[in-house]
């Protein structure tokens, strides 16, 4: 009980970008591409400032899609970054690269667009994030508490590399304090 | 603009016979594609499927994951128009082991010969340039081709040849089977 009390006061004296940056790290992830965003930035700090990981930012997230194949295809793990609007559009290329040639990638999307959104485009394109998920037969895990965190972002990087099934981890408001 | 044009089949057979064991070479979609495979298929050639415009940015992931091998991307005028972008971020991080090679016919080929922003003035070199890529060139002559591979084959820096292409159809089709194609690209980046 006691030890068990000292794991989750560990726990949560780190932050959920430290928790998700060492769970990318110890499942060898060192790529990281993004396309930046206002919630994902402790996340994007946190990589950076650690030199394991190789971090860079892309123009779309399309090409952050393709860096991670072709790293994958010759031997570096990776995950892109984005943001909500960022995965709506991605849905040709998911489907035609990822999907086709059985490559995984490991998607980490700050959910932007509900729990409070007071921009209109935003809440719109929200709305497609799990249907473009879900017609791909993509997991979408939608991360809410720091309690789970570790679990299911360990278990999903796993996952995604184990079976070639690309996934995505979705940092709900709940989880970051919906800063927008 | 020249008159003068090469010929994408004559052109990427030149490219093939430059090529070493070890170099690997990212194929965009169309036309381009099908003239790669007609060149001699390679078990280091990676024949894309879809996702049109991502020739170079899977081209920078191998890069990136392995330093020490030669990657070349390959693609069209109307791939890297759908993708500016990538050069900028081609620039930014300066691979010093990725060549793009960008054959340019000024239109859609494959899908009935609608023009391209290329036909009208829009120079992809000075793109490339004004992204930040200083190692570049554009080419319509098999001399002009060799000369700029001579001059950029062993730079540690990204380069950019844009090849002025005639309208010819492509010799062949590229086989279709994707996973035959990933797993014989990721054996050959293995072992070689």
């Amino acid at each position: 009980m006691e030890v068990l009390e000292k794991v989750e006061e560990a726990v949560n004296a780190l932050s959920w970008a430290e928790i998700m940056r060492d769970s990318l790290k110890r499942n060898g992830v060192k790529l990281v591409v993004y396309v930046p965003d206002r919630v994902l930035t402790p996340l994007i700090e946190a990589i950076e400032a650690d030199s394991y990981f190789q971090a860079f930012s892309t123009a779309r997230e399309e090409e952050a899609v393709g860096i991670v194949c072709g790293a994958w295809m010759a031997g570096m793990k990776g995950v892109v970054l984005m943001q909500t609007s960022g995965l709506a559009t991605l849905p040709n290329v998911l489907a035609s690269l990822p999907c086709t040639y059985q490559i995984p990638v490991l998607m980490i999307i700050s959910e932007r667009g509900t729990l409070g959104e007071f921009n209109r485009g935003q809440a719109l394109v929200c709305k497609t994030m799990r249907p473009i998920l879900d017609s791909m037969g993509m997991e979408g895990h939608t991360l809410t508490s720091i309690r789970e965190l570790d679990f299911i972002v360990d278990r999903t990087i796993k996952q995604v590399f184990g079976t070639l099934d690309s996934a995505a981890l979705i940092i709900s408001p709940l989880l970051s304090s919906g800063k927008f | 603009m020249s008159v003068e044009v090469m010929n994408r089949y004559d052109a990427t057979v030149r490219l093939r016979a430059r090529l070493g064991d070890e170099d690997a070479v990212i194929g965009g979609i169309g036309n381009t594609n099908f003239d790669l495979w007609a060149a001699g298929p390679r078990n280091l050639n990676f024949y894309m499927l879809g996702s049109m415009g991502l020739a170079v940015p899977i081209a920078l992931g191998v890069a990136l994951a392995q330093p020490g091998r030669r990657v070349i991307a390959l693609e069209g005028d109307g791939s890297i128009l759908m993708q500016l972008g990538c050069l900028s971020t081609l620039a930014k991080m300066a691979p010093g082991n990725l060549g793009t090679i960008i054959m340019d016919n000024g239109c859609y080929q494959i899908t009935g010969s609608q023009p391209t922003g290329t036909a009208f003035g829009t120079d992809v070199e000075a793109v490339a340039n004004a992204c930040g890529l200083a190692h570049t060139a554009t080419v319509a002559t098999e001399a002009a081709l060799d000369a700029a591979l001579d001059r950029f084959w062993q730079i540690e820096a990204p380069w950019v040849i844009v090849v002025k292409i005639d309208s010819e159809p492509p010799r062949g089709t590229t086989e279709r089977d994707p996973l035959r194609i990933r797993m014989r690209f990721m054996d050959a980046l293995t072992l070689a």
